[in-house]
């Protein structure tokens, strides 16, 4: 699921990979000043990436492989600890 | 050979950066010489708090001076913001040192008490009990008994300080010269000449040695002394996170752009500026009890750096006798006291007063 609609990805690639051939081209607004981002480096080192995966923000979606009813959304500046509790 | 300038200032950290800043911005022609980026920068690791609760135990002077500093700051924020545009996060509503057990919140209380006395009643600082502290920050965990509440306390980002100091000395004048080792210094005509490691000299009238640990070397050859030691600090960097932490405290800080920063350690471990995972796991236990919400944050980097420490952790401020025009500076709370060091501390160098804090920080106080 990605934002809630329902999204057929191929197993075994990065997730990053799979929403990026869905099309997705913001994966998250930054925190500080809410501009758009995309994947840049693909090995886990730029935090470019970063999602929130079933309910967990701040995950970077090229070190994770995709999983069978993963709920991914993009994310919105700052991970709001408040509303994760 | 290059053409000789008023003022050498060796090291970029950030007590070289606001002093270089200060002298630039008195309209002194001023070459800051910086080590490459494989010195030991505790500028670049440092934990950017403006703090004024504990400094100063049996030390009136540094208090005085350090609230001198403190007071200084939103100032001083100011002026760098008009002088560079660089905002650099100044928040100072006051900040906390946590207790959780009640033996400490009374150690603190006496300590402070006795520090407000050798002031003559003049230091501010509360005693917070558990449910005081949780009205203040109300993520503040059932375990933190009380706090030390100082209203003069505050926090900066240390890197976008140290920015705009640089930013500020270039803009009026000043010249950056990045790679540059001190090797030797020559007094010579009475200036100075830097002969740098690999070639190179600059020459001066003046010098101020504020290289960190590298003082201990420098400082004999201009008639002066530094015997400083490193000591080393662990530091967590947590995710972004929105805004929840309103105060800074002593071991857990949120930046302007949601970073939650986490210390500290106090190590003495040489030249190691490496992290260990016995430091860092009873930081971040530390941490998660005062703040049982950080449990579920992920940490994406940690560090260490290295203190710049004299025997008895006050600082040093002097002029030598022997080579007039030379200085050697080094202190632990390079943050906390940039904006004296910009002004108070330069306005000496150039022949003005001594500011009266800072006459007891000389070296032979340490030839005992």
């Amino acid at each position: 699921m990605l934002d809630g609609d329902p999204l057929r990805v191929e197993a075994g690639q990065p997730l990053a990979a799979a929403l990026m051939k869905a099309g997705l081209s913001v994966f998250r607004r930054t925190p500080v000043s809410g501009a758009p981002r995309a994947p840049f480096c693909m090995m886990g080192v730029c935090f470019e990436c970063l999602v929130e995966i079933d309910g967990v923000p701040n995950q970077q979606s090229c070190m994770v492989e995709v999983r069978e009813g993963m709920r991914v959304r993009v994310q919105d500046g700052a991970r709001n600890l408040e509303a994760t509790r | 050979m290059q053409t000789s300038v008023d003022t050498l200032v060796v090291g970029g950290g950030v007590v070289g950066t606001s002093i270089a800043y200060g002298l630039a911005r008195a309209g002194e022609r001023v070459v800051l010489l910086d080590e490459g980026d494989d010195a030991y920068r505790a500028a670049r690791g440092n934990f950017g708090l403006v703090w004024v609760q504990g400094k100063g135990l049996g030390n009136p002077d540094y208090a005085r001076w350090t609230r001198r500093a403190a007071t200084a700051w939103d100032r001083f924020a100011g002026l760098l913001m008009e002088d560079t545009g660089v905002d650099v996060e100044l928040r100072q509503i006051g900040g906390m040192t946590m207790a959780l057990d009640e033996d400490e919140l009374v150690r603190k209380a006496a300590d402070l008490g006795a520090l407000r006395a050798s002031l003559g009643g003049d230091y501010p600082f509360e005693i917070l009990d558990g449910s005081a502290v949780r009205r203040l920050i109300p993520q503040a965990g059932p375990e933190v008994l009380g706090a030390v509440f100082c209203p003069e306390d505050g926090h900066v980002s240390p890197l976008r300080l140290l920015r705009a100091l640089l930013e500020g000395f270039r803009r009026n004048g000043g010249a950056l010269a990045a790679g540059s080792r001190v090797r030797h210094i020559e007094p010579s005509g009475g200036g100075f000449l830097a002969h740098l490691v690999g070639g190179g000299t600059h020459a001066a009238a003046r010098i101020v040695l504020a290289a960190g640990l590298g003082n201990r070397e420098l400082a004999p050859m201009v008639g002066l002394s530094a015997p400083v030691v490193p000591n080393r600090g662990q530091i967590l960097v947590s995710e972004r996170l929105r805004p929840f932490l309103s105060h800074p405290t002593l071991y857990v800080r949120q930046t302007g752009e949601g970073v939650v920063q986490i210390g500290d350690s106090k190590e003495d471990v040489g030249f190691d500026d490496t992290t260990s995972i016995d430091q860092l796991s009873r930081i971040a236990d530390r941490a998660v009890r005062c703040f049982p919400l950080l449990s579920q944050v992920n940490v994406v980097r940690s560090w260490g750096a290295l203190r710049v420490m004299t025997p008895d952790g006050f600082p040093i401020y002097q002029a030598s006798t022997a080579f007039p025009g030379a200085f050697v500076v080094t202190c632990h709370s390079g943050i906390t006291l940039a904006p004296v060091h910009a002004h108070a501390l330069t306005s000496w160098m150039r022949g003005g007063p001594e500011p009266d804090e800072i006459r007891p920080f000389k070296a032979e106080r340490f030839n005992a």
